[in-house]
């Protein structure tokens, strides 16, 4: 019982908080919802017994992600763009869109079937902690995807490097 | 007593009911405890800073208000308390009002993962030090509100300059952390007490003498303190991002900030001066100590926090204000790479078995 009423809060929270980002004309405010919804969605991450991964949205998401985001807002001219009244103009089409996909989830969502049941139950991950049940299986099992993803970071690393030096030569 | 309490709470509630309720009222009280110990010693840290810095500069610092001028934090604070509180007419009220309280509330939120002896702890999670980095990325948001809410120039450029320092710093304490983690094999701030305590130096200084420097540089720029507290250098922005605040919501930095001075100076010494234990060897050759109940150990855990607090306030006093760009050059290109360097030897000499 009390389970399902944490989730349902979460839910419900976290979908009250996403329309409250895009319907804001004030972008900092936006920004402002956002962070209350990755911490909702971090929450959600706690519920799931992964600590780690909440701690890792609070920092990365909220910590670096968001804040790099307030700024590019922060230099923004706002006083134009408060006095938009629309900022979207082509809402109808994202409609359209939107509502197709939500009808093509809700109708897969029928043949969901749980997956097989792994080593990692609650309790092994609760005796094991979950920092060192995840850095076992990235680093043994899941070791190849890991590198890949780290290669594409440090492409787009390197991109950031080579296009800020250009910019300073000229 | 705890026992009859609960058989008593037991016969209202239930069993199952009378734990939890049990449970929660013991958290409070220590959540209540804490915040009351931080704030009496966030107050008389500001004595102690001026006292210190006044004898540095051969002055002799507050001493009208009571003996010695003991009280002056108490006048300090009913002065705050008491101003008006004026909000700019740029201001962007919701956000100005929240500002300080994001501020505050992270700072106050971070105490409650920090073990001040064995088995005091309001929340022994297993992710504590990342609660703790995530704590003190939720507190740049308080100071990037802040100056962009007030709607003035000075406000607004010591906001962005704290958010990009405090962003860039994040990544070299992180990091230099990361050599403690691998170290004591948790994350888990009492069980990196405990590893500490087996290890034969006692404490992680000693073989982590690289992530101890960067982290004691990066301690500096996190709180914003000088010789990096450009968000707030008085010369050319007034004072940074709280320019505009007044009364208490001022009062509510001032103490965010002395807050996470405290914070930070508690990490270092749980994750690299052995927390509030001595290191084996002492207490192998005092073995009474060994039998003193767990809480007199509070004495050596502020006893190390202090020592930290006295180095904050001896360097402001000692060295002047860097240059932004050499503040951003040092995170950058000199501890972040050197965090690095100390997270790869930390790692080889794990798994060689030296450590």
């Amino acid at each position: 019982m009390l389970q399902q009423l944490f989730f349902g809060y979460y839910a419900f929270a976290i979908i009250i908080l996403s329309l409250l980002v895009v319907t804001r004309s004030n972008p900092v405010h936006s920004v402002m919802w956002m962070l209350l919804l990755f911490f909702h969605i971090a929450g959600l991450y706690l519920f799931l017994n992964a600590e780690f991964i909440a701690a890792i949205q609070v920092i990365v998401y909220a910590g670096a992600i968001l804040v790099l985001f307030l700024f590019v807002v922060l230099l923004l001219n706002l006083r134009e763009e408060l006095s938009l009244r629309q900022v979207a103009g082509s809402w109808p089409s994202a409609f359209f869109i939107v509502a197709g996909l939500f009808v093509v989830v809700t109708a897969a969502l029928g043949s969901y079937v749980p997956g097989p049941v792994g080593a990692y139950s609650i309790a092994a991950v609760r005796s094991e902690t979950h920092v060192k049940a995840l850095g076992k299986l990235l680093y043994t099992e899941y070791l190849f995807p890991f590198e890949i993803a780290s290669l594409v970071l440090l492409v787009a690393v390197v991109g950031a490097v080579v296009l800020a030096k250009r910019k300073l030569r000229s | 007593m705890i026992s009859s309490v609960t058989s008593f709470l037991a016969s209202i509630v239930g069993e199952p009911m009378a734990d939890m309720i049990l449970n929660i009222v013991i958290i409070l009280i220590k959540v209540a405890v804490v915040i009351g110990g931080t704030l009496l010693h966030v107050a008389y840290a500001t004595y102690w800073e001026r006292k210190v810095i006044a004898h540095m500069q051969l002055r002799l610092g507050p001493r009208e208000v009571g003996p010695y001028g003991l009280f002056q934090p108490f006048a300090d604070g009913i002065k705050l308390f008491f101003k008006e509180d004026i909000i700019p007419a740029d201001a962007d009220k919701p956000i100005f009002y929240l500002a300080p309280v994001i501020f505050f509330s992270s700072a106050l939120t971070a105490l409650s993962v920090l073990p001040f002896f064995d088995g005091f702890v309001v929340a022994n999670i297993n992710v504590g030090l990342l609660f703790l980095l995530a704590m003190s990325s939720l507190g740049a948001y308080g100071i990037v509100m802040s100056g962009w809410s007030a709607g003035s120039k000075y406000s607004f450029l010591g906001g962005l300059r704290s958010a990009s320092q405090v962003i860039s710093y994040e990544i070299a304490m992180g990091l230099s952390l990361v050599g403690v983690m691998i170290m004591a094999g948790s994350l888990n701030l009492t069980d990196i007490v405990h590893a500490q305590y087996n290890y034969p130096t006692g404490f992680y200084a000693i073989p982590q003498i690289l992530g101890f420097f960067v982290f004691f540089v990066a301690m500096f720029a996190e709180t914003n303190r000088l010789p990096f507290d450009l968000p707030e250098a008085e010369s050319e922005l007034v004072a940074g991002y709280f320019t505009e605040y007044s009364g208490f919501r001022f009062a509510m930095f001032f103490l965010g900030e002395y807050t996470g001075m405290l914070i930070m100076s508690s990490i270092g010494t749980l994750c690299f001066l052995g927390g509030w234990t001595l290191p084996k060897f002492i207490m192998d050759l005092l073995p009474f100590l060994s039998e003193l109940p767990s809480f007199v150990w509070i004495v050596v855990f502020l006893a190390k926090v202090y020592i930290f607090m006295f180095i904050f306030y001896w360097v402001r006093a000692t060295l002047p204000r860097y240059r932004y760009d050499q503040l951003m050059n040092i995170g950058w290109k000199l501890l972040i790479p050197l965090a690095l360097v100390n997270v790869v030897l930390s790692g080889t000499l794990k798994i060689m078995g030296w450590f």
